[in-house]
């Protein structure tokens, strides 16, 4: 037989790294962003104030976050609405926790269970959907609109509806620490970034996950557990959005049951899409669900610096989940 | 006579990778016209080019004389050319009188779809093929077979000067295919022109009447086809001498039957809900047993509960290897049985995935390595099986669905070689494999059986079945009917044993 094969030997770490910049490139993203900072440097009073660097990697971090796990969960082929509800609900719990007469008496702990209950009980949240989603087979727009409605209902109630301020510089540092000058959510967003990258790329779960999404009838015979590796992704999505909604009360040091996280199931839509992830699954883009969360939180702050109310904001916001989901599909050899 | 279909110069690469230099394509009006060549010589490329999928780089194409503006496959429906693909591209879960009229539905006078006339017109359609089924139902519900044939009927609906059929007949059976070449004539006789892919080449003979042979993505020869000889043809499209592929045999599954060794497991009296109703066998270390039957007689059915992927409702199956229940397709894995599915594009290929990723798919668990995969003896074990199977592509990290269909079945059949298991299902192992990769395969496969691998083989190609298998147990409606041993087995003798059993069961 004539043989054409060329057992092309590329390395095999760095490929995994390579992809993902192409891809982000490929989708424009990187473009999108330069231009939007060009607008700004231009137009935008006080844009290149390092406060307002601040202002804006505090505010996109929770995004970010939320992205991360929202681009794992539509790499499954599914979706998830009930971030930002579970985001209240964290956020509801940890002032209770540590404004607790048992917190108070003993901080330490109090500081670490205001932490980690609200986030476990995102967990469990995460393990309803995914076992309504893998096991029951509800559809996941149906399944996750559940606690969409309902999370949010259980926050006010827990808190009686009442805005909870608190003074709490410990919990603070979440949403106000500084590193070297920069806020302490960023290098968080990095790290886990960086961590869930990796485990898609490198582990046997990331590669499932990815298999699950692009043919999960093949995944399946395979013998890939696919019920188990999509409960992962709801899992994952909603623990972080349990952490999201840590930071964005201890930005404010109170805790809103009704707003924390408002809408934050389309931002983490728009930046995962904007990120390069496909609808239909199959791909998880984790930088690119960064990048299109930084280009969400400019387009907005640009929008409300240039004294844009905020319902254009939204349609700007419509406009440019369009414009890169046609990008995705424009694509022709 | 002015050409119906004339390509020339035709170029295309992908990303760099050439895929067609200087192909070339001339059709009649109201000939049939076949194209064959290796897996990945080009053949589904240059006509993805014809009906808009693709863009040619390079050359020209001209339809009826004027160059062709062709740039969509709707324009291309439009322009009077009607497609089949190589991959199934209808929509299972609507149903098979959407799947016919899709885009072309009949319109009552409201705008509305007008279902009666939409349902009779596709009755009347699937009525000239042969086929009488529920058009309401789920397209899905029906076999791979019944689904080709429904794509096929579609294309011919829509008035077509010329109809493509890439690899539609394999996954027929023999009725199907003398049902599919009535057409073919009926076809011909009003003035239709049909281009046919295939790696059959005996049914060239039976329906064509012009050959284009094309080689590593050129046009190598153009042939009338009763001019030429089988080996002619092979010798042209491989690229080699004549008497070196006659030396060389045609069916490599066949050996020399070595006693088998100890029963791998025994399923008795298996039935599920999915039709099979009672079907016993044994598979031992070290032998194929092939399941014979028609279409719809219980074959991949049988394939299924052993894979665990369908529950038994009664009997039994008895696993030597481990010893238990498989009740999933994850539990059969780990038990060492692996199954090739015969739905390569829907239960098979994770289509965005590398060939790197798709082969170790399977395998994954067992490249653990300190909670990650082991990249390392990852890129080995592919690297050698990519050279081993032969499998023609640009580099292990090129996404699947790039690749030629023969070669998405290498990678599939290497996922399974891969896991070392003790007992591999094959259901149309080499359905769609060119003629020099089908020896290879099936002398791998004769390979693995040899030191020890047990192998139940399904085949609607008889003579892969009489060869390839020891024993060979004959299904009917969902029943174990009959079992015949090789040696000793012809063709005739297994129709034969296929036939009688069905008479019989007319009568009863
Ligand atoms: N979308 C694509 N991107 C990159 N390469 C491609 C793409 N489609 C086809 N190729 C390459 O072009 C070559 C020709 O493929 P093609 O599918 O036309 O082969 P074929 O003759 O139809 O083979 P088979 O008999 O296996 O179906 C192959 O090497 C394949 O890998
Ligand atoms: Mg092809």
């Amino acid at each position: 037989m004539t043989m054409q094969n060329k057992p092309v030997t590329s390395a095999s770490e760095p490929t995994a790294f390579k992809f993902e910049w192409s891809m982000i490139s490929r989708h424009g993203g990187v473009v999108a962003l330069i231009a939007i900072l060009l607008f700004n440097i231009l137009i935008t009073p006080n844009f290149l104030h390092p406060q307002t660097l601040f202002v804006n990697i505090s505010q996109v971090a929770t995004i970010a976050i939320v992205a991360v796990g929202m681009t794992l969960v539509i790499a499954t082929g599914g979706i998830d609405l009930s971030v930002g509800a579970i985001m209240a609900l964290s956020g509801a719990l940890a002032p209770l926790i540590f404004t607790s007469p048992f917190a108070e008496a003993n901080p330490e702990l109090g500081l670490a269970l205001s932490i980690v209950v609200p986030i476990l009980v995102a967990l469990a949240c995460g393990v309803f959907n995914g076992a309504l989603v893998s096991l029951l087979n509800v559809q996941p727009i149906v399944a996750t609109l559940i606690f969409f409605i309902s999370g949010r209902g259980i926050a006010l109630v827990l808190t009686n509806g009442n805005l909870q301020t608190f003074t709490n510089p410990a919990f603070s540092y979440l949403g106000t620490g500084k590193i070297l000058g920069f806020p302490f959510q960023g290098y968080l967003v990095l790290i886990i970034a960086a961590c869930v990258w990796w485990v898609m790329a490198f582990t046997v779960f990331g590669r499932q996950l990815l298999a699950v999404g692009g043919n999960e009838r093949a995944a399946e015979l395979s013998g890939v557990p696919v019920k188990r590796v999509k409960i992962g992704a709801y899992v994952i999505c909603a623990g972080l959005s349990g952490l999201a909604g840590l930071i964005v009360v201890a930005i404010n040091s109170a805790s809103d049951a009704a707003r924390i996280g408002n809408l934050m199931e389309l931002d983490a839509i728009a930046a995962a899409v904007v990120g390069g992830t496909l609808l239909q699954g199959g791909r998880a883009p984790i930088f690119g669900a960064i990048l299109g969360a930084v280009i969400i939180q400019l387009v907005k702050y640009t929008l409300l610096a240039n004294g844009v109310a905020d319902e254009v904001a939204l349609i700007a916001k419509a406009g440019i989940i369009v414009l890169a989901v046609y990008v995705q599909q424009a694509r022709k050899e | 006579m002015q050409h119906l279909i004339e390509m020339s110069g035709i170029k295309k690469s992908f990303a760099g990778v050439v895929a067609l230099q200087n192909a070339s394509l001339h059709i009649e009006p109201g000939e049939v016209h076949a194209i064959i060549g290796q897996n990945g010589a080009g053949k589904s490329t240059l006509i993805k080019i014809l009906t808009g999928v693709y863009r040619r780089d390079a050359g020209e194409v001209k339809i009826n004389g004027n160059p062709s503006t062709v740039s969509t496959p709707r324009e291309a429906q439009d322009a009077g050319i009607a497609t089949i693909y190589q991959e199934l591209s209808l929509v299972p879960l609507r149903s098979v009188t959407e799947n016919v009229m899709m885009g072309y539905e009949p319109r009552t006078r409201l705008g509305t779809i007008d279902w009666k006339t939409a349902h009779a017109r596709t009755r009347e359609i699937l009525e000239r093929f042969g086929i009488h089924i529920d058009v309401r139902a789920q397209l899905g519900s029906y076999s791979t077979a019944i689904q080709q044939l429904v794509a096929i009927a579609r294309a011919v609906s829509l008035n077509a000067q010329l109809v493509i059929m890439d690899e539609a007949t394999s996954s027929l059976d023999d009725q199907e295919i003398e049902i599919l070449f009535g057409v073919v004539r009926e076809l011909k006789k009003e003035g239709v022109a049909v281009l046919y892919i295939s790696h059959f080449l005996d049914e060239l003979y039976q329906i064509c009447d012009r050959v284009t042979i094309m080689r590593d993505g050129q046009t190598v020869g153009q042939r009338v086809i009763a001019e030429t000889t089988k080996l002619g043809l092979i010798s042209e499209m491989l690229g080699r001498d004549p008497e070196e592929i006659e030396a060389a045999g045609m069916t490599g599954l066949g050996g020399e039957t070595t006693e088998p060794g100890r029963p791998l497991f025994e399923a008795k009296d298996i039935s599920t809900k999915r039709g099979l109703k009672s079907v016993s066998l044994t598979l031992r270390e070290g032998e194929i047993v092939g399941l014979g039957g028609l279409l719809g007689s219980g074959r991949t059915e049988t394939a299924r509960a052993l894979f665990g992927m369908d529950t038994l409702r009664s009997g039994g199956i008895q696993n030597h290897v481990v010893g238990g229940n498989i009740r999933t397709p994850a539990e059969a894995i780990s038990a060492g049985i692996g199954f090739l599915t015969e739905d390569r594009k829907r239960e098979g290929i994770v289509p965005h995935m590398s060939v790197r990723e798709n082969m170790t798919l399977a395998l994954l668990p067992k490249l653990k390595k300190m909670g990650r995969v082991d990249r390392k003896r990852e890129t080995e074990l592919v690297e050698r099986f990519i050279t081993s199977l032969g499998i023609k592509t640009s580099g292990m990290e090129q996404p699947i669905r790039e690749l030629s269909g023969g070669n998405q079945q290498k990678v599939l059949l290497a996922r399974w070689l891969a896991l070392e298991p003790d007992v591999l299902i094959l259901d149309e192992p080499t359905r769609g494999v060119d003629v020099g990769a089908k020896f290879e395969i099936q002398s791998i496969i004769r390979e693995y059986v040899d030191k020890g691998l047990g192998v139940v083989l399904i085949s609607s190609e008889f003579e892969e079945l009489v060869e390839g298998a020891d024993r060979i147990i004959v299904l009917r409606d969902g029943y174990s009917i009959t079992e015949l041993e090789n040696p000793g087995i012809t063709e005739e003798s297994l129709i034969a044993a296929i036939a009688h059993h069905h008479d019989e069961g007319a009568r009863g």
